[in-house]
């Protein structure tokens, strides 16, 4: 009961999440609506064109009236660009492109502290906000006159600062003497005020805690801008990260996929072949690949490391699994797809065993194999980066998990970019492989 | 002895459930070199087993099949086969397809091309030997069927339904073309047809079956395929006699449906 009580915990957590995330999704959908009213419109203007396709009056459910709109996509993908350099402040945008930035520069505050006997004086504190990794020292101020006296503080930008600016005054907390306004406004324990530059809270104890805006923007921890990754791009490129250059790092991470992929299309298509031309290898086999193909080739990743560590060994056996069964079961499903009525026409035709096998079961059954080998090869390079993850020595997977270690989120996002680009364009060239190699594909 | 002698066929399929069903009982055809036999009937009278097993792919229960004086084991290209359509190989363009017959003899190429030319001659493709053969009409890719199975210079070409897939107007062409073929090339010929008109106008023989079990119900002789050779087959169709013949049969099959209809709605 205790189980389903905590789930219930959880998936109210998701939920109010989702929920606090609304707007923003709202809003998302409403930038593509507009986005589209606006594209209509230019579009209308452009070209008014009659062509078979627009003078359909019906279009919506005709699936062939709907392709992906060109202008649609590059308007996407500009648009995840622009957001980001408007949320990281980036130089690559106009400055009123941006969301409002932190408080950067000089601001002051006044407080006020009134004694036991009911005397009340003001001091003015002097705040400066700087970028992080500048060092800077809090300026110079004259104490003034009164029980309070001034007091200045240098805070890194995105950061708190809790001050006891009643440390100087001549009547502190020992002498039951409270603040008890800031900027003219009461303030109490647990309380806060608004202020020019942000916000000056109360802890219990009745020390202030001077927190300067940090506006919408991203602290570079969290989300570096996209110059920011570009340059760390450049970066690793040339001088490398842990001890490998980029080009090592994703070598390494594609010569596995490709060893390990070639090894498994190698064993798992004569496998396939076996299974689907023979009922005891069939036999023999089923219970084997049909259990392990749903298990996910990131489970064995922790056996693969008992038995053969964490070297290219143990990573090709891992891909070498990944691909096999795929493979196999792409092979397989190749060769009992081939329609009687073409084997008994080549028998027919005088055509040997052997015969059949080159000239009608082997190119009958490559669609099918080739359908198998982009997705295998999507799972390996999947499989590889996961298994990257968890331990190499070089390796796309291994460069942003250390980075990650580092809070190098910069490194990490230019990984992740990296390896996307990467599984699109091995996806790419497997269908463009499939167009050259099998042109016969769906038209048996 | 020459010619296709069917001896006694019957063939017992055994089912998963226990039971069997008779799918030929005691069939028996005496085909002599050169004849065409078209073959109609009923769905499920056994035609299309009668085929595969002529054609080697399936044996008989009882019987035995004959040709040219030995008997029929398994598939062999003395006898080729016509399919109804999905049998060219879709990764082959039309010449390969033509030429795999003699590609799997061994044939040397300068002679297989010249095969492969004239079929192509003959039935009409010349202009599309390179093409792939899914970049044909369904009536050109059983021109190809035709052209791959004659390249093979079969003793008997048997025929399943080869036309059933086409339109009506390619029909009537493809029919001028099987009797062409056939006149010219003189070989033995089993049709089986769903088409009366079709079994009437291509056979010089004609067996109708009967199902449950499949068996032999009538058979003629027909002159109508002799006429057909090289006019117009819309002629022939109006011939008195043709008409006639064709309203018996259809009467005759009719009546076997109306029997298995009757037997289906007692059970």
């Amino acid at each position: 009961m205790d189980l389903f009580a905590d789930l219930w915990g959880e998936l109210w957590a998701v939920l109010t999440t989702l929920f606090a995330a609304a707007p923003y999704i709202i809003g998302y959908i409403l930038i593509i609506l507009l986005m589209m009213v606006i594209w209509s419109g230019i579009k209308r203007l452009l070209t008014p064109k009659h062509d078979y396709s627009s003078l359909k009056t019906v279009t919506f459910g005709d699936e062939s009236a709907v392709t992906s709109n060109t202008v649609a996509s590059i308007v996407s993908v500009v648009l995840i660009f622009v957001l980001w350099g408007a949320f990281t402040g980036s130089k690559l945008l106009p400055g009123f492109m941006h969301a409002p930035g932190p408080f950067l520069g000089d601001a002051s505050f006044d407080y006020t502290i009134t004694t036991p006997a009911g005397e009340s004086d003001t001091a003015t504190v002097s705040v400066v906000v700087h970028p992080t990794g500048e060092e800077v020292d809090a300026p110079d101020v004259a104490e003034g006159d009164g029980i309070a006296k001034n007091d200045a503080v240098a805070i890194p930008v995105y950061r708190s600062e809790l001050l006891r600016v009643d440390r100087n005054d001549e009547m502190g907390r020992d002498e039951e003497t409270f603040i008890t306004a800031v900027d003219g406004q009461e303030i109490a324990p647990g309380g806060s005020v608004d202020v020019a530059f942000g916000r000056v809270a109360m802890s219990d104890k009745g020390t202030l805690n001077i927190i300067p805006s940090t506006g919408m923007q991203m602290e570079p921890i969290w989300l570096p801008s996209p110059e920011a990754v570009w340059s760390r791009l450049g970066e690793i490129a040339t001088v490398g990260y842990r001890n490998s250059t980029l080009a090592e790092h994703l070598g390494y991470s594609l010569f596995r996929v490709i060893v390990g992929f070639v090894l498994g299309a190698l064993v798992g298509i004569p496998l396939g072949y076996a299974m689907g031309l023979s009922n005891w290898f069939r036999g023999w086999f089923d219970p084997i690949v049909e259990f392990m193909r749903p298990v996910p080739p990131l489970a064995l990743i922790p056996l693969v490391i008992i038995w053969a560590g964490i070297g290219e060994v143990g990573k090709i056996i891992l891909l070498f699994l990944a691909a096999l069964w795929i493979m196999a079961i792409a092979a397989r499903s190749g060769v009992s797809g081939v329609r009687i009525s073409k084997v008994h026409a080549a028998y027919s035709l005088g055509a040997s065993k052997w015969q059949i096998m080159r000239h009608v079961i082997i190119p009958n059954s490559l669609p099918e194999i080739f359908t198998g080998a982009r997705v295998a090869m999507g799972v390996c390079w999947g499989t590889v980066v996961a298994a990257e993850l968890v331990a190499a020595e070089k390796g796309a997977g291994m460069m942003i998990m250390v980075a990650s270690k580092f809070q190098s989120t910069d490194i990490v996002l230019m990984g992740i970019i990296l390896i996307g680009i990467i599984g699109f364009s091995i996806d790419m060239l497997m269908r463009q492989a499939e167009k050259w190699l099998v042109p016969w594909k769906g038209k048996g | 002895m020459s010619g296709l002698q069917i001896d006694k066929l019957s063939m017992r399929f055994d089912l998963p459930n226990g039971s069997s069903v008779q799918a030929l009982k005691d069939v028996s055809i005496d085909l002599k070199a050169g004849e065409l036999l078209s073959v109609l009937g009923p769905s499920g009278c056994g035609k299309t087993t009668l085929l595969n097993i002529v054609a080697g792919f399936l044996a008989p229960t009882e019987g035995k099949i004959t040709l040219n004086g030995h008997t029929v084991k398994g598939p062999d290209a003395e006898r080729g086969m016509v399919f109804q359509q999905g049998a060219l190989f879709e990764w082959m363009s039309v010449r390969e397809n033509v030429g795999f017959g003699p590609s799997m003899k061994g044939m040397p190429k300068a002679e297989k091309a010249e095969i492969v030319d004239h079929l192509l001659d003959v039935v009409g493709l010349q202009d599309f030997k390179e093409k792939a053969v899914y970049e044909l009409s369904g009536g050109m890719q059983q021109r190809v069927a035709l052209a791959r199975c004659l390249a093979n210079e079969p003793d008997v070409i048997l025929m399943d339904e080869p036309l059933g897939a086409l339109d009506a107007l390619t029909r009537e062409k493809m029919q001028g073309l099987v009797l062409k073929l056939w006149k010219e090339t003189g070989k033995t010929i089993i049709l089986i047809t769903h088409s009366v008109e079709e079994a009437l106008l291509l056979g010089e023989r004609l067996i109708v079956m009967a199902p449950r079990p499949g068996r032999i119900h009538t058979e003629y002789r027909l002159p109508f395929a002799e006429m057909g050779v090289g006019q117009d087959l819309r002629e022939v169709k109006k011939h008195p006699k043709f008409a006639e013949t064709r309203e018996e049969i259809l009467a005759m099959i009719w009546d076997m449906e109306e029997e298995i209809m009757g037997r289906t709605e007692d059970a």
